[in-house]
């Protein structure tokens, strides 16, 4: 892909003229550079965008959707989406943040999509405490994953984040797998830190009381 | 300090953002309550095993794919009309 940045490369304050001081004081996110640079015609720019943040927006979607054909299709749909929408990022959030919750939004559609007739949004699954009483009390094997293969642990831990309600399974996804902060997990899903707090909290039980099941000290080995 | 307000706080004492008094008194709990004690051993594992092994593969041949069909749909949407397709693809 060709790229339309010149040879001599230009300030940041170039780009961006109107930067407050206390933006310049301190060293810029490697990403603001990049955008400003895409939002002025250079592909090369976006294309290493998407080089960055490919991986964990596919992840992010699969997780949501549990399903990896949609992940594909809205892996594609959020960085065009960000594309065609540059423009509008203002910076106020780190870029990943912003394709996050674009990823967000485009899982949460599909699963609506799927299941035509059942409303999927984040707070479907908050009406009740079930998840935030433990059950099992039994520690687990000293180290848990050692009783199965490589593949029979990928299939445990697939299926028992897709038993989690969408709501759960995505808050834990963006704070735990993918790392955000709380506040970065509450800006992508346009949730109150305070909720974000609650669902974790929740999400986190559920998953232990459901590995406990393969994990648990004492338990025959079950296979996936 | 009880079992469920131990529960309410578990979040935050994770996450390293409780306060020092709190922060004793869920030390205190944790060293005369077992089950609380499993539960944070057997939570915080949890999150480990996550981080530990990604369960959904991202091969080179998918991030290729995806990114060829995305810059394609980009240059196809006329905003960069003047960029033409490069036959070099940019080194990793």
């Amino acid at each position: 892909m060709a790229s339309l940045t010149p040879s001599t490369e230009p300030k940041l304050t170039d780009l961006v003229p109107d930067l407050p001081p206390d933006v310049l004081a301190e060293p810029p996110h490697p990403d603001v550079e990049l955008v400003a640079r895409a939002k002025a015609g250079d592909t090369a720019a976006f294309e290493q965008l998407i080089r960055q943040y490919e991986r964990q927006i596919f992840r992010t979607a699969q997780h949501i959707t549990q399903n990896r054909e949609d992940a594909e299709d809205i892996t594609q749909d959020v960085f065009f989406k960000a594309f065609q929408k540059l423009d509008q990022f203002q910076g106020n959030s780190k870029f990943s943040t912003w394709l996050v919750r674009i990823a967000v939004n485009e899982s949460l559609m599909r699963l609506r999509k799927r299941k035509t007739s059942k409303t999927v949004s984040m707070d479907q699954d908050v009406q009740t405490d079930e998840g935030s009483i433990p059950r099992d009390f039994a520690e687990w094997r000293p180290n848990p994953e050692q009783n199965y293969n490589q593949a029979e642990l990928a299939e445990i831990l697939r299926k028992t984040i897709a038993g989690l309600p969408p709501g759960f399974r995505t808050v834990f996804t963006l704070r735990d797998i993918e790392n955000l902060s709380t506040e970065e997990t509450a800006e992508a899903l346009g949730l109150s830190v305070p909720a974000v707090k609650s669902r974790l909290l929740r999400a986190r039980l559920q998953l232990r009381e459901r590995l406990s099941r393969y994990f648990g000290k004492g338990k025959e080995p079950v296979k996936a | 300090m009880n079992c469920t307000d131990f529960l309410a706080k578990l979040t935050d004492y994770f996450d390293g953002e409780i306060e020092p008094e709190l922060l004793a008194e869920v030390k205190e709990h944790l060293g005369t309550c077992s089950h609380c004690d499993v539960v944070v051993n057997t939570t915080r594992k949890t999150i480990d095993v996550y981080r530990g092994h990604q369960p959904y593969e991202f091969p080179d041949e998918l991030s290729d794919r995806l990114r060829k069909a995305i810059m394609d749909r980009c240059v196809k949407s006329g905003v960069y009309p003047e960029v033409e397709k490069s036959a070099d693809p940019q080194p990793r």
